[in-house]
């Protein structure tokens, strides 16, 4: 387990509230569970907290959430501090980059894209660059194996990376635009580099191996335990 | 070989239309209804008869779990809660699902809650999986719309199906966890029993079952239990999602047959193993949890549960990660400790304790700063770890450095050796 603590008092605000737009969210979430469920919108709204609030939680939303969801204070610190998705410091504003480090993706590299992170943002994980509009981190696996290695940034993933491609990528965010997410090596999502070796018989998208047992009158109700 | 026609994901790669109508064009929520005429039992006794065994990892009978839950109710609603948590490290096949083919899961959970009788379901995604879980929504929504699914719909059985999600912690993957977590807790795993079909999800019966297993089950019913246990191999029936990850040349997510062979499986979908079949080292064939296989048995092995089991390894999610002769076998294994490490929740002392000890032996075993008898310590140690838990990542952290240990034990003396051997010199400058 990681030891994880909120930022020191002279960074958090003083205070903290959802948007209109955040709060009529949050009220929307909060129904889609039972009644006097309402904790279990805690890491949804704690997590559109952390994106309203420049990408980390504060003590002062702990707090809003849990009066909001009528919790405990310590039960909402407790799950911002156990879940390593919650930032608990500032993080960078343009970008915060998550390599993946686990075997998969080191065994195809990921030391080296550590390594731009440390030159080109900061010598240190969770620390901001000069600027104050970069900073990283290693994560463990983000289940992107097969297009390793690979980086999260904000919402997306960009996958099959090389030194000079997260460069690129960090050009962009530089600039600050959004580079195109997925593999960065003209790659398409999971298909093998080359194009598919299956999936390419048209009868699967021509209805020819439709098949239903149950409205073609091949099978009649039976008995459980036949 | 599996042929395109037995494949059920017919748009994992996201080629084809994503929205319900192109589902619907390739066949799913075809004759729903009729499916759900056919009465709980028959739905039940189907995937039985499929030999579906669940696809998170650790291969239970599906029909069998589903069968566990009460037939009536006793007053309390059931809940059908689809585990998404994919973070099995290799492991990315169910990514597929939710962002390029999720009406497979989402016509899938209706017929499952259907044959448990909960009118309620929710899929847990793990928390860095967000466009996914965006995807998923949209598939939902659609669903809503089109009246397959919600209160008042055209199957005539109320079903609401909501997407939840964390915030990256892998011990959620666990169900007890899972449950927690989705009450608003720490995902610490709990004590079993009660088992989740009797106390589970705001303490109600409740089944949690992986994406793919609820995936298939549409197809499945569709096709007859008898055509997905004619594919595959006795007791391991069916196609799965395999991802392979590592050193081969083309990494891929793809479907096969159940027992195909390792061999023909990584020349066909990933172009082969990186510098040819000699320069194989060794697989982790069902992710992280799961020990390594070197090269000589794993090359021509049958990849399904009870081949790899026989191998002292498992199928686990078939997140197969190979690894070719430049690979620091004992670094890649160290790494593997690390993640257990960050990633125990800490409730139960020989887990807690446990992967941090070990984590940091196997950091000195990299570098040969060991002595031999440490080996045997650190195996006794994994021993000590393993089954002393309430869930078991103490076992998945312990099982990694045993398959090092058995298999590659030469290596880390040889480092030992070598280390040891350099440093009198170093002594007598």
């Amino acid at each position: 387990m990681a030891v994880r603590r909120l930022a020191p008092a002279e960074v958090q605000p003083a205070s903290f509230a959802f948007s209109a737009e955040n709060l009529a969210w949050a009220q929307a979430t909060i129904a889609k569970y039972p009644a006097g469920k309402q904790a279990s919108a805690v890491i949804p709204l704690l997590w559109r907290a952390q994106e309203q609030h420049d990408g980390w939680v504060s003590e002062a939303a702990i707090r809003y959430l849990a009066d909001m969801l009528g919790m405990q204070y310590i039960r909402v610190l407790e799950v911002a501090t156990f879940y390593t998705m919650f930032q608990l410091a500032p993080v960078g504003k343009k970008a915060h980059v998550q390599v993946c480090g686990t075997t998969p993706c080191m065994l195809r590299g990921s030391d080296d894209l550590i390594k731009v992170c440390k030159s080109r943002i900061a010598p240190h994980a969770h620390e901001l660059s000069a600027d104050g509009n970069f900073s990283w981190e290693e994560v463990e696996c983000l289940g992107a194996c097969v297009n390793a290695p690979m980086v999260q940034i904000w919402s997306d993933c960009y996958e099959d990376l090389t030194p000079d491609t997260l460069n690129g990528v960090l050009d962009i965010f530089e600039r600050g635009d959004k580079p195109s997410p997925g593999p960065q090596n003209g790659r398409h999502l999971s298909v093998p580099e080359g194009g598919a070796v299956t999936l390419t018989d048209p009868g699967l998208y021509d209805g020819s191996y439709r098949v239903n047992i149950v409205t073609d009158g091949s099978v009649t109700p039976k008995p459980a335990g036949e | 070989m599996l042929q395109d026609k037995d494949r059920i994901f017919t748009n994992i790669y996201g080629l084809q239309d994503k929205s319900l109508k192109g589902a619907m064009s390739r066949g799913l929520w075809d004759g729903t209804k009729a499916i759900l005429d056919m009465g709980r039992d028959w739905i039940i006794d189907q995937m039985k008869a499929s030999g579906l065994r669940g696809r998170g990892g650790a291969g239970f009978p599906t029909g069998l779990k589903w069968s566990f839950m009460p037939k009536k109710s006793d007053g309390r609603p059931h809940y059908l809660v689809v585990n998404a948590d994919e973070s099995e490290p290799g492991t990315c096949k169910d990514r597929e699902i939710l962002r390029n083919d999720p009406h497979h899961l989402v016509e899938g959970c209706l017929i499952a809650s259907f044959a448990m009788g909960a009118n309620a379901a929710y899929i847990y995604v793990r928390g860095e999986f967000i466009r996914e879980r965006e995807a998923l929504q949209r598939a939902i929504d659609e669903a809503y719309e089109a009246r397959l699914i919600g209160k008042d719909n055209i199957h005539g059985y109320p079903f609401d199906l909501y997407v939840h999600h964390g915030a990256g912690a892998y011990i959620c993957g666990e169900e007890t966890a899972l449950l927690e977590s989705l009450e608003g807790k720490k995902g610490q795993p709990r004590l079993k029993p009660p088992f989740p079909a009797n106390v589970g999800l705001y303490g109600c019966p409740t089944t949690v079952n992986n994406v793919e297993s609820i995936a298939v089950a549409p197809t499945i019913l569709r096709r007859g239990g008898a055509w997905f246990a004619a594919l595959g191999k006795p007791n391991n029936t069916g196609t799965k999602l395999f991802c392979v990850s590592g050193h081969v040349n083309k990494p891929a997510t793809f479907e096969e047959e159940m027992g195909v062979s390792f061999r023909e499986m990584i020349d066909k979908h990933c172009g082969g193993i990186r510098g040819g079949w000699d320069n194989l080292l060794a697989v982790i064939p069902g992710g992280s949890s799961v020990p390594l296989v070197p090269a000589a048995q794993i090359a021509d092995a049958s990849m399904d549960f009870d081949t790899l089991r026989g191998l002292g390894s498992g199928l686990g999610t078939a997140a197969v990660i190979v690894m070719d002769k430049s690979t620091d076998i004992v670094r890649a294994i160290a790494r593997l400790s690390y993640f257990y490490k960050h990633e125990s929740c800490g409730q139960c002392t020989p887990c807690r304790e446990g992967t941090g000890w070990m984590w940091r032996v196997m950091e000195r075993m990299v570098h040969g700063d060991a002595t031999k008898k440490e080996i045997d310590t650190l195996f006794q140690v994994t021993k000590q770890i393993e089954g002393h838990t309430i869930c078991a990542l103490g076992d998945a952290a312990a099982w990694p450095i045993q398959g090092l240990i058995r298999h590659f034990r030469h290596e880390i003396e040889a480092r030992i050796d070598a280390r040891h051997g350099a440093r009198p010199l170093v002594a007598a400058e």
